[in-house]
């Protein structure tokens, strides 16, 4: 059984409805990414998965627990943690309090200060600007400070929201490039890009979303040469 | 973050951009200058010995001014409501206090000692949590039900909720003023003429104790680092664990302990109270804390220390009958040239 299965969600925003019987997993030490277009749904499914929307049907398990109906702030405390769309940084803390608010679920605060050298080693700009306030760093920064802080709950699954969005095509690759070596330490990771040929080619596995729906399913690979996949999100 | 804020901040950009910006910013100083010099006149009439009696008031008035205008800033702080009750949580707790000064064999001009300020210390922790209480209360019954509610909802039933306050007040003490037990000892010394009381002394360090134990409180704890983040991002302040319903309790709670405290010192200070305290007083404190820089505490804490001495030096040195229209003038032209405060942000929200 993988570590986190989502069975058969409905989604709705109000009447209108966002997910319809989505089914999705991931397994321990995976890269699975979740592409598709604008409003296909890939925001609402890892926003449902933390807690932040509750599906009107279906079934989320992590690790054997039921989430379904569980409150947001408890999730991180079962081991998921993301960094969301949009980075939802805290502008007026530091960088360093910005990692330290993700340690404050942690009940065990032996492995913080390890985790923070390593956060540091991953993305040397944040040790850098480690007393700048949030709010002034640049886009690529946040993005990393947003996996930083993130990673700083020590998740048993990181879900990553659009990390490469609006980024210049060098920090598109270090981000890419870190997700591969968090994901070689061991943590898996469910990651939602538009970038689709940069997620496909790191990830185990994917899916493609359309209008709240799985439409296709496959490893990285088969999908990079899947003729519909390189029509409409590869542009080929 | 909200749309206000993000109002505020287009208009503040606005303001700051070019020549317009220094224009109005000059305008500010203009009126701050011509304030100055025409105090500094009457105050040279007047000599040095009634300036530092009047400072001694003001800085007193200030600080219990400031512990108001510290819940209204940490709840807007952290939901953008502002919570019209707040004063009348302020005015129930010198209230309550008064009723409770008996309770603790406190009394009118009894010899102060030891035993005594003991005593008076829990008259200000019970009433501070009963206070608390209230306040939580209100967050849950009128408040967070309408959480993701149109902003206008929360501030109707805000309105509502200070009507009934004050209405409840009024059933319990009447009308009119109410004395307040004169328990502070009235002695003083003399200070270049002037004369400090004991009384402006314990009221100027209470608040001060009170309003760095808030700072510490909010910069160190675990609670203050919840309080911070969700003020800042509330889905994020979630994915990270905090507790979005408690958090925002928690605010209320610790707003109106500093309420309950400085309800407390108003009768204490003033030994006087009235039903509709909250309403005049909670006005003055919430333009304080406009003043200073709504959602800072440290803005709040300077707006109400600044509100109270100008009220204070107008009543000295002028009409006392228009030192109300003085105050309001001072959040009109905040409003107009500082439309975030003396320490509004200083950085973008995202």
């Amino acid at each position: 059984m993988a570590l986190l299965e989502v069975s058969k969600i409905d989604v709705f925003y109000g009447r209108v409805q966002a997910i319809r019987g989505l089914s999705i997993s991931v397994g321990a030490g995976e890269i699975v990414a979740l592409i598709g277009s604008n409003g296909a749904g890939k925001t609402t499914t890892l926003r449902t998965i933390s807690g932040l929307m509750h599906p009107a049907g279906g079934k989320i398990s992590f690790d054997g627990r039921d989430l379904t109906q569980t409150k947001a702030h408890e999730i991180v405390r079962i081991g998921i943690c993301q960094s969301p769309e949009g980075r939802r940084l805290f502008p007026r803390m530091i960088v360093l309090d910005n990692l330290l608010m993700g340690t404050y679920a942690r009940k065990e605060r032996s492995g913080i200060q390890s985790d923070l050298a390593r956060v540091y080693e991953l993305f040397p700009r944040l040790k850098e600007r480690t007393k700048q306030l949030a709010g002034t760093l640049s886009g690529g920064e946040q993005q990393m400070l947003a996996i930083g802080r993130a990673l700083m709950a020590h998740p048993k699954l990181l879900m990553l929201d659009e990390p490469s969005l609006g980024l210049a095509p060098i920090l598109v690759e270090t981000i890419f490039r870190v997700c591969t070596e968090i994901n070689a330490q061991g943590t898996p990771i469910l990651l939602v890009e538009q970038n689709a040929s940069k997620a496909l080619e790191i990830a185990h596995r994917a899916y493609v979303l359309e209008t709240g729906s799985i439409v296709q399913t496959g490893t990285g690979k088969e999908l990079l040469s899947s003729p519909d996949v390189q029509r409409a999100y590869l542009g080929m | 973050m909200g749309t206000i804020g993000e109002a505020v901040r287009r208009r503040r950009s606005a303001l700051r951009s070019g020549l317009t910006g220094r224009f109005l910013d000059l305008g500010l100083i203009v009126v701050v200058a011509a304030f100055l010099i025409l105090l500094a006149t009457r105050v040279l009439e007047h000599g040095p010995s009634f300036f530092l009696q009047i400072l001694t008031f003001a800085i007193a008035n200030g600080g219990i001014y400031a512990l108001i205008a510290l819940g209204y800033t940490m709840v807007y702080g952290i939901i953008e409501l502002i919570n019209f009750a707040h004063g009348d949580v302020f005015a129930f707790g010198a209230f309550l206090s008064a009723s409770l000064i008996p309770v603790f064999g406190l009394g009118e001009d009894k010899p102060f000692g030891v035993l005594p300020a003991l005593a008076l210390l829990g008259v200000f922790v019970v009433t501070m949590l009963v206070c608390g209480v209230l306040n939580v209360s209100i967050e849950r019954i009128a408040y967070r039900p309408l959480r993701h509610a149109p902003r206008l909802a929360p501030l109707i039933t805000a309105i509502g909720m200070s009507f009934f306050l004050e209405g409840a007040l009024f059933l319990w003490k009447g009308p009119s003023n109410v004395h307040y037990p004169n328990v502070l000892p009235s002695a003083g010394f003399n200070l270049f003429g002037a004369e400090i009381g004991t009384k402006e002394i314990i009221v100027i360090v209470t608040a001060l104790v009170l309003v760095v134990a808030l700072a510490l409180f909010v910069e160190r704890s675990r609670l203050g680092k919840a309080m911070r983040a969700t003020a800042q991002d509330r889905d994020a302040s979630l994915l990270m664990g905090i507790d979005i319903d408690q958090t925002i309790a928690a605010t209320f709670f610790i707003g109106a302990l500093l309420a309950g405290a400085g309800g407390t010192m108003y009768g204490l200070y003033y030994n006087t109270s009235v039903f509709d305290l909250g309403f005049s007083a909670g006005l003055v404190a919430f333009t304080a804390a406009v003043f200073g820089g709504i959602g800072n505490i440290y803005g709040a804490a300077i707006g109400g220390l600044l509100i109270g001495m100008i009220q204070s030096f107008w009543d000295g040195y002028f009409e006392s009958a228009w030192t109300q229209v003085v105050i309001f003038a001072v959040l009109i032209l905040v409003l107009v040239f500082r439309p975030t405060g003396i320490l509004g942000m200083r950085v973008p929200e995202k």
